[in-house]
């Protein structure tokens, strides 16, 4: 599989809310970022949560977010961040303001 | 509290639990117990077994990370290897760091990093051994990263506004430890002395090493 | 429509100080460990499986149980879901155990 992301690449984290066992954290659902780095391709967490071994691993990245963009009442200087380690499937484009 | 295990009899698949004669003991370590027994008795593993493993853990320590952080303060190319990959810069080293892969995240005059796991207590334990209790808890977890230089300063430490606190939440495969920077008036420091500058909480990331007092 | 979020899925909530006391790992609690080690060594389950039945605790479990408490049911739970242990086994195992305890006691 190859990886859809590059670094430096804007994404945005999709807006979903599955139940089971998810390592995309609630607080950057929907958020914006962009691509740090490409980590390598992973066995996907929500499946081998339910003894799913077989499926087909996924691009894992490191992700950087502006902590004034995860937190809308963030203490804190603008360049302050977060790096948030998520699997391919959770990132999109981030949609360019029309 | 000893930690000693003893065979209390010729059934050597009970323990002797001097910490449960004197104090409550609860539902789940009832459950363990019976647990490991039920186990022994399958033949999942022996006695042995579980015995050896415990002696794995227990012998992994801070003092590991803060070598290879002493290695890398004095020798550049380390420092490179241990950037690009901290299991293998470890292993050529004679230090155990495991199979799951662990990434350093460096300290500069601009930048202070910081690790937490939002979602469970990630750590690089096969290095650097158990988290501790406050790393694990409800209150880091929540707040470390929402309002990281609140909870810094609650460590004693503070970082000033023009220098990036970056914190890195632990979601996915990899572990990560903080190569903090190399304090100040350290040059004629050996590097056995360096490391002793290396807690644990600097590798986390809630602290900063302090430099030899005059 | 508001989400809810999971119980373990914890971070930007409000909290009070991070308390820096720790408390050394009971022989029980490093066993535990031990023990989960072992089992995924051998392929019984893995960690994702483990943290799923932990965060499967839900809320109220999940914060009244202690770390290495959610560890022991959810390691327990798995060994049932997969046939390694019975629930008879395991309920017939524990009334041993906590007789035993309790005659330790009173000696």
């Amino acid at each position: 599989m190859t990886s859809q992301f590059g670094e430096g690449d804007s994404v945005q984290v999709r807006l979903a809310f599955p139940p089971g066992h998810i390592r995309t954290p609630f607080y950057a659902r929907g958020k914006p970022g962009v691509v740090e780095s490409y980590v390598g391709n992973f066995s996907n967490p929500e499946e081998l949560a339910f003894g799913h071994k077989d499926g087909a691993k996924l691009p894992l990245y490191r992700v950087r977010f502006r902590q004034l963009d995860l937190w809308p009442d963030y203490q804190g200087p603008e360049h302050d961040s977060a790096v948030l380690d998520l699997y391919e499937h959770w990132l999109e484009p981030l949609r360019a303001k029309s | 509290m000893s930690d000693g295990v003893h065979d209390h009899d010729h059934d050597h698949s009970r323990t002797f639990q001097p910490d449960i004669e004197d104090t409550p003991y609860s539902t789940h370590q009832l459950m363990a117990e019976a647990v490991e027994r039920l186990l022994i008795e399958k033949g999942v593993f022996t006695t042995e077994a579980l015995r050896r493993q415990i002696e794995i853990q227990d012998s992994r320590t801070p003092s590991q990370g803060a070598a290879l952080v002493a290695k890398a303060w004095v020798d550049p190319s380390f420092r490179q290897h241990l950037l690009d990959d901290v299991n293998a810069a470890a292993d050529a080293v004679g230090v155990p760091a495991g199979d799951i892969p662990i990434r350093a995240v460096e300290n500069t005059a601009d930048l202070h990093n910081v690790i937490v796991c939002t979602l469970c207590s990630c750590y690089p334990r096969q290095l650097i051994g158990l988290p501790p209790d406050w790393y694990k808890s409800r209150a880091y977890r929540s707040r470390m990263v929402h309002e990281p230089r609140a909870v810094l300063a609650e460590f004693g430490t503070e970082i000033a506004n023009n220098i990036e606190v970056r914190v890195h939440d632990s979601t996915a495969d990899l572990r990560f430890i903080v190569l903090p920077m190399r304090p100040d008036g350290t040059e004629q420091m050996s590097e056995a002395d360096l490391a002793a500058l290396v807690s644990r909480d600097c590798m986390i990331g809630v602290s900063v090493p302090k430099g030899r007092t005059a | 429509m508001a989400h809810q979020r999971a119980v373990h899925d914890m971070g930007g909530l409000e909290a009070g100080s991070v308390d820096a006391a720790g408390h050394d790992h009971a022989p029980w609690e490093k066993k535990i460990d031990a023990i989960r080690n072992l089992l995924s060594q051998q392929n019984y389950f893995g960690v994702d499986e483990l943290r799923r039945a932990i965060e499967a605790l839900g809320p109220g479990v999940y914060d009244d149980l202690s770390y290495y408490e959610r560890w022991t049911a959810a390691v327990t739970r798995l060994l049932q879901e997969k046939g390694v242990i019975t629930t008879d086994e395991l309920g017939r195992m524990m009334a041993l155990v906590e007789r035993e305890w309790q005659e330790a006691r009173k000696s």
